[in-house]
Formats: structure tokens, sequence, C-alpha cells
């Protein structure tokens, strides 16, 4: 089945029904998607569709054919250094999943937006306000790569950014 | 549990009659959606259904529009969609809210209306909503359509008036006069299942639905009669905490769930009092 991950064409065989998270993970190679809960409750394991957050637990595989998926490997950019700095991240399994939520923010997000994005991202560490404050008003807050229709052209925006 | 999922059969019709002719010539199958709540039971084996119709695909099932005076919400509206949606906001911002303390930004990305009402169950966000709206459900099989009022749609404890080969279509919600009033009472504003959540509409002939507080979403006329022939909101409370059903549960206890329904009836009162029949 074809779709789009992380800006590059791929084409995946695995079962319909299989979750999202476990293609990625297991034929795909992709284990920054975490799994907390398996039941849509913890955000561990977000992803965005087609630029929205979601639950890569909850979705069937099926549900992806032609679309985007964008996963913490296709962030542009790697754990900013507020996260690290705000102690925004400690034990980490949340972290990927906070990131991607947070990256379908826009640029200096209130504290109130980022929060209301986070709402469904449990972080037992921290507590949160090392999160809020480090992704509340960012300049770079991550944004997904841009999607490129041809995987060489994928490749070349890569290498520019 | 993934290997589990791996091995279930999912057919993928194309549009709304061949998925109707699936139901009918290839059931039982168990149409999924947003599946923000089919797949917490499949993963945990709570679920032994093991074909499944996916309705993803089928346009005839989307969007959100104006008939004439009637609001037309397609049942694969996501809580996303509703939020943005300047059309509910016009007509039912009630529905905006209840869309907007559902689950989190994750689970409003996917999961559908016609998933809530479907669902069946007592805590659904947004069925106080349509109960106060006395929005229809309209449903369909390959022997055509029929509307069903919500006030009948629900028989029993995650029952529905709906036969095996039926699928929600759409649900159409009438002009609603008068102010609306929307609350969720759960453990934290995301993510929470409602201890219990209302819905109320303030005119002459005020409209009251609860859910959470028996074992279906419920509309109140008792309660509103009260209020209809201007008895007091003490008066009205202590109807409302008979004409309710709740039960102790991991969320909640009946008992606070009886107090809580009283107060948010005289917080609903309060609220809206002197904007009757706006």
């Amino acid at each position: 089945m074809r779709f789009s991950l992380n800006g590059l064409r791929v084409d995946v065989e695995a079962p319909p029904l299989k979750r999202l998270l476990d293609v990625l993970r297991e034929d795909c190679s992709l284990t920054g998607t975490k799994e907390g809960c398996g039941e849509g409750e913890c955000g561990a394991c977000t992803v965005l569709v087609d630029g929205s957050p979601v639950n890569a637990c909850l979705v069937p595989f099926a549900h992806v054919r032609g679309r985007r998926v964008t996963t913490i490997e296709g962030l542009r950019r790697r754990l900013p250094e507020a996260l690290v700095r705000e102690g925004g991240s400690q034990c980490g399994i949340c972290t990927p999943g906070v990131m991607m939520a947070a990256a379908a923010l826009g640029p200096r997000p209130s504290a109130a937006r980022v929060r209301e994005a986070l709402a469904g991202n449990l972080c037992r560490c921290t507590g949160y306000s090392g999160i809020v404050r480090a992704l509340a008003g960012a300049r770079a807050v991550p944004r997904p790569r841009v999607h490129a229709a041809a995987p060489r052209a994928a490749r070349k925006r890569t290498v520019r950014s | 549990m993934a290997t589990a999922l791996s091995r279930l059969a999912l057919l993928q019709p194309r549009s709304l009659i061949e998925a109707l002719r699936l139901l009918r010539d290839e059931g039982p199958l168990v149409p999924l959606a947003g599946c923000t709540d089919l797949y917490v039971g499949l993963h945990f084996g709570t679920i032994p259904e093991k074909r499944f119709l996916d309705l993803s695909g089928l346009s005839a099932l989307r969007g959100i529009r104006l008939r004439s005076d009637t609001l037309v919400i397609g049942a694969l509206a996501t809580y996303t969609e509703l939020i943005r949606s300047p059309l509910v906001r016009r007509r039912l911002p009630i529905l905006v809210e209840a869309a907007r303390q559902v689950g989190s930004p994750q689970i409003q990305n996917r999961g559908t209306i016609g998933g809530n009402v479907a669902n069946a169950s007592p805590a659904g966000d947004t069925l106080p909503v349509l109960a106060t709206a006395e929005a229809v459900i309209v449903i369909r099989s390959v022997d055509g359509e029929r509307r069903v009022p919500f006030d009948s749609f629900y028989t029993g404890y995650r029952r529905t008036a709906m036969r095996r080969d039926e699928l929600i279509v759409a649900i159409e919600v009438p002009p609603v006069e008068g102010r609306q009033w929307f609350r969720k009472v759960g453990t934290r504003a995301a993510q929470a299942i409602s201890k219990i959540v209302i819905a109320a509409v303030r005119a002459p002939l005020p409209r009251i639905a609860l859910g959470s507080v028996a074992p279906t979403v419920v509309r109140v006329p008792c309660t509103e009669a009260v209020l209809a022939r201007g008895g007091t909101i003490t008066e009205a409370q202590a109807t409302l905490m008979d004409e309710i059903q709740p039960i102790d549960d991991v969320r909640s206890t009946a008992e606070y769930r009886r107090r809580v329904s009283a107060n948010l009836l005289a917080q609903f009162w309060s609220e809206t009092a002197g904007r009757a029949g706006r």
C-alpha cells in the first residue's frame, strides 16, 4: 500500500487493520513513535496524518492509503534546546508524542494554545510546566518537513534544511 | 495484540450502496470509521467480531450543510470538523462546545459524530446536545431510508433502534429556538469520560437532556414541565433528582450524580436568566 512517510513515497505491505503504530515500528523500522497506553489516552504514539495529530495506536493501517504520515523521525529539528533547558524532557517516553502534537501549532504559540494542543499527551515526570515553558512562544516550534511529490525532490529538500 | 488485529478482515466499499449491499449480503460486519472507540476494544481483546466494514471512504457520509432550514451533519463529520464549522457554530454552538471537550485533539481529529451516536454510550458527549436539539438520526439500508427521532433511537443500555444491515448516514438538526447551554463534568478537562454531561435550551418550553445519569442519554420531561409552568428552581431540582436514575460506577456515585445534576440545573437556569426565547 502506497503512502507518503516523512516526505518520501513508500510502498508497505501490511494487514489493513494492523495498527499504524505497529506498521511504523515493525514494518518501517521507525521506533521513535512510542507505545504508551494503547488506548488513545496518553498520546505517546502521536504522529501526523495529513498534518493533523492522531494517535497511531487507534489508526488502522488501511486509513493512511495515499495520505501523508509524519513521524518524529520526519521532524526537521531534533529536540529543541529549550525543552532540555526547561526540564521539559526527563524519562523521555512522552517526548516524541509531545513534539508531534506541538508540531501542528504555528510559530510563537501562547501557553494556552500549547496546553490545549498537549491536552492529549500525558507526562508523568515534568508536571508539564517545563514543556509548556519550552514550547510557548518558541520561535521555531518544529514543523514537519514539506511534502514533496517525488523522493528525489524530498531528499533535496531535506539536505537544504 | 498487534498480531490479533492483523488477522481481522476489512471490507472497503467505494460507495454507500456497495457498503449497504455488503452489510446485507456479507454480514455480520462491524462498521468502522474513526476507530477511537473500536480500536480500544480490539486491542484489548474485548471485541469478538472478526470482519469489519470501512466507512471512511464514503463521500456520501461526509459534509456539514444546510438543507432549507435543517442542519445536516454527515455521519463521518469529525469533532474537529464540527468545531471548525461556521454553520454548526451559528446553529448549534453547544455541539461545538461538546466536541471541544471530547478526548484530545488527536481524538477529535479522528472520532466521528456518527460513531458517537452508534456507539450508544450513556456518556457520549454529543448525545445530550442532539437530544435537546431534537435531532433526527437518518438511517439507510438497501431497502431505503428512515428517519428516527433522537428520542426513540436508544432502546436501552447500549441498544439502538438500528438493524444490523443499517448505517447511520446523517444527523439532521432542526432550528433551535432559545439560549443553548452545555456543561460536562469529568475528572479533568481533556480525556475524561463524563461523570455527568448536560445540554439544555432556555425557551418558553425548556429542554434539558443529561448523560451518564441513566442507561441511555435522557430528556427529563417532568423537570422541563416544572420549569415551563413557572415552578421554582428548587422544585425543579427536586423533580430532577427523582427523575434520573444514576448508578455507582468507577467514575462516580449515584449520590454525587444526583446532587451535581441538580446543581447544574440551577446553574443553567441562572446563567440563561433574562434571555429566554432569544
